[in-house]
């Protein structure tokens, strides 16, 4: 039976959700910034047809802010991660196999559908159910392999006649969207390797695909290969429905402003090391290695430019905050340097092993702080619950180097005292 | 902001002087009598299940102001919104309205109108080749009868 793949890619995500409950901003600009309000992450349609550019820095945008009137946002991953949850529900009851791809992405499997239903009318209902139950607007690319259902996608977003799907499953319609599709829009050609591709005169998707999969074997990657083979149809990615186990978990953040003291610093520390275990707990996995990072600013301004990271381990895998912070502070002590300005830090988590299965050495002193479990059960009930917020005394209280979101829109769909007001 | 230290945590020093052996397997044994009533036990009553019947489309709103009183819909109460839902002719719906949320009854016949239940407002008329956007239908209200007590939810 020949493969058949869907890709719905919703349109400008965190812009469109920062709409959804704002009907006052229904075709004004608007941007969505990165952490600590720095660069633009998202642009609303009206946005990118003023022509602001992805990733450019707010300073450098001042003037057409102002002239424009741009709305700015700073990222709202609440309302983002609850938005797309929805979505990908709605997916994985309209289809039989999806693969979550990112949080605005998605994979179907239609692989035999095709022969009861026209997919082109099956990509429309995706569409159109997704649009009335969530008010957010998807495009849909259909064909035979995840990189031409990509290219499908792509066509779709680019092409307004097409409606916001298109149904690539006939070769000749592949390869009339190929000869048109320059190099670098295929899924896995960066403009590095796209460069590289142009200057042996593969400019454009069909020049790829014609290649012989060997030579590009050979003188590229097996990567490539397997790109060559899906665009000419051979489907050689399969769909992965489940994410695999997390193998680290990280919480790392820029800083609102500089730190220099170590006080601060292991304030901030502690308080990723309290998220990071938290984390750890939802994915029901205990961490053994443990690493602390900071670093300065890596742009010229700074003077003098320093980072630095150390691992540790506990004798027994842990999830329990205290615990992790015991090794983070000690680990900290190790890379701190005084006398530079600090832009960012942060922790990660490793070496995962399932709750309580870690068998220890026949020497290891066995000590577990007694009712651990259910002393952190309560503390993440306490702080989920948007009630209050229990925390470690070394987190700080006054964080004045926590990250700045001046322009943060309510968790309207995670927190009742943010839901929308009606008259 | 508040803080206030709600105790503290055990110091590596602390937890060696009180070092507790604990042997490597575990195994909870059963003991006393199993309940009477265990083979009777039914699942709970959840009021989800009552008043939500799309989780991926239900959304919350509050209420404020007075002009559906007469529908029942009084200001601070929540109502759940069934985005999945088709509005027809007299349905309480959510509308963005000269950019604002609105709740109110959405006539459609003999023109679009969106009525308030509060005989002190105005109807409103939609224009033809106006815009009205339905963001959803109102499918329940919740109230709190004893608001004093518990302003949060």
């Amino acid at each position: 039976m020949s493969t058949v793949f869907a890709l719905v890619d919703c349109n400008n995500f965190y812009a469109s959700c920062e709409k959804l409950f704002r009907p006052d901003l229904k075709n004004v600009p608007l941007v969505v910034l990165s952490n600590n309000d720095g660069c633009v992450v998202a642009r609303s349609k009206e946005a990118k047809a003023l022509g602001i550019k992805m990733a450019v820095p707010v300073f450098q945008i001042q003037e057409q802010i102002q002239q424009h009137g741009i709305q700015l946002f700073s990222s709202n991953y609440a309302l983002y991660a609850d938005l797309s949850c929805r979505v990908m529900t709605i997916l994985e009851g309209l289809a039989p196999r999806v693969e979550v791809y990112s949080i605005d992405e998605a994979f179907l499997d239609l692989s035999g559908l095709g022969s009861a239903v026209s997919l082109l009318e099956f990509g429309q209902n995706i569409k159109d159910t997704v649009a009335q139950w969530v008010g957010l607007g998807v495009c849909v690319g259909i064909a035979p392999t995840k990189t031409l259902a990509k290219l499908a996608n792509h066509a779709a977003k680019k092409y307004p006649a097409t409606g916001g799907v298109v149904d690539l499953t006939q070769p000749e319609r592949q390869q009339r969207l190929l000869a048109i599709t320059p190099v670098t829009d295929v899924w896995g050609v960066g403009r590095r390797l796209g460069n590289r591709l142009e200057i042996m005169g593969i400019k454009t998707a069909l020049d790829l695909a014609k290649c012989a999969p060997a030579t590009i074997r050979n003188s590229f990657s097996i990567v490539l290969e397997r790109t060559v083979r899906e665009l000419n149809g051979e489907s050689c990615l399969e769909l992965e429905e489940l994410p695999p186990t997390k193998q680290q978990i990280m919480c790392s953040r820029s800083f609102g402003s500089r730190i220099t003291t170590l006080g601060q610093m292991s304030e901030a520390i502690a308080q990723y090391t309290a998220r990071a275990a938290e984390k750890l707990r939802q994915e029901n996995q205990q961490a053994k290695m443990l690493t602390v990072f900071v670093q300065t600013s890596q742009f010229k301004e700074s003077s003098k430019v320093y980072s630095n990271s150390t691992t540790g381990e506990l004798v027994l895998p842990s999830d329990d905050t205290r615990e992790l912070n015991v090794l983070a502070m000690q680990l900290l002590k190790r890379v701190w340097r005084d006398g530079y300005s600090y832009s960012k830090g942060g922790v990660m988590l490793s070496d995962f092993y399932d709750n309580d299965t870690y068998q220890p050495g026949l020497f290891d002193e066995v000590i577990k702080r007694p009712n651990s479990t259910k002393l952190m059960a309560v503390l993440d009930k306490i702080n989920q619950s948007g009630l209050g917020r229990v925390f470690l005394a070394s987190e700080g209280i006054n964080n004045t180097w926590s990250m700045k979101r001046d322009h943060l829109s309510p968790a309207y769909t995670t927190r009742w005292s943010d839901i929308p007001t009606v008259r | 902001m508040q803080a206030s230290i709600i105790g503290k945590s055990c110091s590596a020093s602390h937890i060696n002087e009180h070092r507790l052996a604990i042997p490597f397997f575990l195994s909870r044994v059963p003991a006393g009598f199993p309940s009477p009533a265990q083979d009777y036990v039914e699942q709970t009553l959840d009021l989800n299940e009552l008043c939500i019947k799309h989780p991926a489309a239900t959304f919350f709103v509050r209420v404020e102001g007075d002009s559906m009183i007469e529908a029942g819909i009084y200001p601070n109460d929540v109502l759940v919104v069934d985005r999945s839902v088709r509005a027809e002719h007299g349905d309480i719906v959510i509308a963005g309205f000269h950019g604002e949320l609105t709740v109110k009854e959405l006539e459609l016949k003999p023109v679009t109108r969106l009525i308030p239940r509060n005989k002190a407002y105005p109807a409103i008329d939609v224009p033809e080749g106006c815009e009205l956007d339905i963001f959803g239908v109102v499918t329940s209200v919740v109230r709190n009868m004893r608001r004093k007590s518990s302003a949060k939810s």
